[in-house]
């Protein structure tokens, strides 16, 4: 019973530059300083059974990251997000805790929220032209595949994008694919670079809203 | 977070070093504090973050109520470009503030090739270099760490060092200061005052005058300053405040876990150690206040590993009562127990044995000296039969690693020394034809050596380093001699210990050089990656530092030494001695079996005795 539990947790501020690598290392120490038992994997080398669902990139927030664990004794789930709250680094908030039955691969969607940063040019302006420009049909782009350099299109990814002027930025809401395949929101940026860098903003930053699945549910 | 970082760190290698919000960390409120006080590393944030030093003084000046103390390191190179190119200023890690709005900087420096680095953190928070540059009274730059023992080159640069253990002295400074702040006091007035604490040197109130030769002719103190500065010491570790809730990294540091601290001190001394003879007396921590640390900083960190620190672990008593107190309550919940330091004798395999239960990771030995004749005469009390009887133990136990390290260069060293090297590592490889019980795995030995330095405060002190040509001739000596497939043998450079040696037996005239290091581009020198030996060679040449004078020279029994005036407890009469022994080749007993009158039992106070037996 205690072998499919999720944690849904908010990763903020200064926590932004923690990497998936040293998220995992620095939940498995907040677990041992909250007093809970990881279950370990057996073998030569053990290591904590925990995964973290769609990595998320250094400098990206999120409000809506999810993690999967075991554990050798069955919680009161209620208190769990408060107790291993209070341990976290700053920035790392778990919100829920709970028995999942959905597997990842049925998360589809990210709603994500974004700033595109213009220190000298016209946010309306901007936003204008990054609606007509998001308007395409095709955004091809060249990225790094597992194959080398590849050609791909990132727009049938993008189920939602608009945007909003504001004071030297441009707000965006938008829905991007999770998997299958991923579109990293850094991509909007980068298709800006290459293909109408006169839009390219001066810096882009990212925060995870919501996870939703192929039917635009709530995941969970 | 301030907008221009925000942009830098997703460019940067590991940018969660240079963001601050680890768990137990410490913040204040900064209207509630009279001192803001950065506590700098001249190093990056992975080994200074590493540094249990920097653990315990963290927390002991943060325990004053009118003092924020915050953590600052060095930026690697990309980072360091990218926070000169948006002109961002150092900044402290809990605040995120700049540090050149502090009152106070203070700095630890555990080794010579971070002077460049204080420089240019200085610089990076836009402070005057040299304390005749920095008239007012804030900020205070000051440092401590071992560099403190021979402070010379650097002296121009702080307004005082604390020479010796920081628990009570640094707070006694910070209160000094306060009091300073409130009353308006100018800089000298703190200073003359804060030259009375025991172990607070105050380097611009001594007046440096040399020989026509270039030795020290009389280091002069003024205005009541102390003629020599005395070490502080903690008496009691057992009531010293010990960091139960360190702060616990949230990206990779080098040692990344529990650190307890056994004992300071060592009852070895072995002649070219530093360490072993300026942190004496030796005084040990009880079994039980040990484990009482350990368990609650592994509960406060959720680390799970712990490693026991002194210079010699298996010369801690009750080290068998203090691992079994440990593995009680480390075993069932898996957490991992290291002791680094261990002597190669019986006890150590055994105990070996039982933490080691899945890796068998590699077995190490400093045996520094290529025959029994010339360790004897550095004092290091391994013998051949030591390392050949822990070896039969390890390989009939499946080990099949050895890694050998050595000096090259120690006084009295003849040829014939090194290549007792090469003959040993024959040894080590018959031992293994004889006792491994599985020999598909193979055996890999290996030897390393680096260049001998002659350090401060050691019975090494007056000794000259030899020359980059002789150390290379003395490597290929030992490479011709070393012909087995299992040997591997490396050699660290020497222009490193070169550089060394000038700095740590340097005098205040150094320190122009170590200046014109950092203008023409130095900084990180104990990095490969950053260390330039052209760029320190030219920088001599062009500030007049004689290289040869201060690696090359043996210095004579009545020379005045630069940091003469820095008492570390041990006498000078005594390192002396044990010099002369050197050349006889002679061992001196260690701490536990004869006392020797080293002198640094003087420091003790509240009754307390050296835990020499």
């Amino acid at each position: 019973m205690s072998d499919k539990l999720r944690l849904r947790f908010e990763k903020t501020g200064r926590a932004v530059y923690i990497s998936h690598l040293d998220l995992m290392h620095t939940m498995q120490r907040a677990f041992n300083r909250a007093g809970y038992h990881l279950k370990y994997s057996e073998g030569f080398n053990p290591h904590p059974q925990i995964a973290i669902a769609l990595p998320l990139s250094v400098g990206t927030a999120s409000l809506c990251e999810l993690m999967d664990f075991k554990l050798k004794e069955e919680p009161e789930l209620a208190a769990l997000p408060e107790r291993l709250t209070a341990v976290m680094p700053e920035g790392i908030r778990v919100t829920e805790a709970y028995e999942f039955t959905r597997k990842v691969a049925e998360l589809k969607w990210l709603e994500i929220r974004g700033v595109f940063e213009y220190d000298e040019r016209e946010p309306a302006e901007m936003a204008e032209k990054l609606r007509e420009f998001y308007a395409r049909d095709a955004i091809v782009i060249t990225k790094k595949t597992k194959r080398g350099m590849g050609e791909t299109d990132i727009r049938p990814g993008i189920r939602e994008i608009s945007f909003t002027p504001g004071e030297k930025a441009v707000d965006i809401t938008t829905t991007l694919s999770a998997q299958e395949p991923t579109i990293n929101p850094e991509l909007l940026a980068e298709a800006l670079r290459q293909l109408r860098p006169e839009l390219a903003p001066d810096f882009a930053k990212f925060t995870r809203i919501e996870t939703f699945d192929a039917d635009m549910q709530v995941y969970r | 977070m301030d907008k221009r970082l925000e942009r830098i760190l997703p460019r940067v290698q590991k940018p969660a070093r240079y963001t601050g919000g680890e768990y137990n960390q410490i913040l204040k409120n900064k209207d509630e504090v009279d001192i803001r006080l950065a506590f700098c590393f001249p190093d990056t944030y992975e080994i200074g973050m590493s540094n249990l030093g920097m653990s315990i003084l963290y927390d002991t000046m943060n325990s004053l109520p009118f003092v924020w103390c915050e953590r600052v390191y060095a930026p690697w190179g990309d980072m360091y470009e990218e926070m000169k190119k948006a002109g961002i200023p150092l900044y402290a890690l809990e605040s995120g503030d700049p540090v050149g709005d502090f009152d106070s900087l203070a700095f630890s420096i555990g080794y010579e090739m971070a002077y460049t680095t204080v420089l240019d953190m200085l610089d990076m928070a836009g402070i005057p270099l040299r304390t005749a540059d920095r008239p007012e009274l804030l900020p205070l730059i000051w440092a401590g760490g071992t560099a403190a023992v021979n402070a010379e080159p650097m002296a121009p640069f702080l307004d005082l060092f604390v020479v010796g253990e920081g628990e009570e002295v640094d707070n006694e400074v910070l209160t000094l200061l306060r009091e300073a702040k409130m009353g308006g006091w100018s800089k000298h007035e703190f200073l003359v005052k804060a030259a009375r604490i025991q172990g607070v040197y105050v380097p611009s109130l001594y007046e440096v005058s040399y020989h026509p030769d270039g030795t020290v002719a009389a280091v002069t103190p003024k205005d009541g300053a102390p003629s020599r500065v005395t070490k502080r010491i903690i008496s009691d570790l057992d009531k010293v405040p010990f960091p139960t809730k360190p702060i616990v990294p949230s990206t990779e540091v080098v040692h990344d876990r529990v650190s307890l601290e056994l004992f300071r001190g060592c009852p070895r001394g072995c002649r070219f150690c530093q360490a072993g003879h300026v942190y004496r007396p030796l005084r040990a921590k009880k079994p039980e206040t040990l484990i009482r640390q350990g368990i609650e900083s592994l509960e406060n960190t959720g680390h799970e590993d712990v490693t026991l620190l002194s210079l010699s672990t298996s010369d801690y008593r009750q080290l068998p009562a203090l691992c079994d107190g440990l593995l009680e309550y480390c075993e069932p919940r898996s957490i991992g127990l290291s002791l680094p330091s261990l002597r190669a004798d019986n006890f150590s395999m055994e105990i070996m044995e039982r933490l080691q239960k899945v890796r068998k990771s590699g077995l190490t030995f400093a045996v520094e000296g290529g025959s029994q004749r010339l360790r004897d005469a550095v004092n290091k009390n391994v013998t051949e039969e030591d390392v050949l009887h822990t070896c039969s133990i390890a390989f009939a136990g499946g080990w099949n690693t050895v890694k050998l390290y050595y000096m090259l260069g120690l006084p009295t060293e003849t040829d014939e020394d090194i290549l007792g090297i090469a003959e040993m590592a024959n040894q080590i490889l018959h031992c293994w034809r004889v006792n491994a019980k599985n020999k598909n795995r193979g055996v890999k030995i290996t030897i390393s050596t680096s260049c001998f330095i002659p350090k401060p405060q050691s019975p090494f002190q007056w000794e000259a380093q030899i020359s980059l040509e002789e150390y290379l001739r003395r490597v290929n000596l030992l490479r011709s001699a070393i012909t087995a497939k299992n040997v591997t043998y490396n050699w660290h450079d020497a222009e490193t210990s070169l550089i060394e040696a000038v700095l740590s037996k340097g005098d205040r005239r150094v320190a122009d050089a170590i200046e014109e290091v950092w203008r023409q581009g130095g900084r990180l020198d104990a990095w490969t990656d950053y260390f330039s030996f052209r760029r320190w060679m030219e920088a001599f040449e062009t500030c007049g530092v004689d290289v040869d004078f201060y690696a090359h020279r043996e210095a004579g029994k009545d020379e005045i030494l630069p940091w003469d005036h820095i008492d570390v407890g041990v006498r000078k009469a005594h390192l002396w001695h044990e010099r002369e022994m050197c050349y006889k080749s002679q061992l001196s007993p260690d701490c536990r079996h004869q006392c020797a009158a080293c002198g640094a039992a003087k420091l003790l106070t509240g009754g307390i005795k050296c835990d020499e037996r």
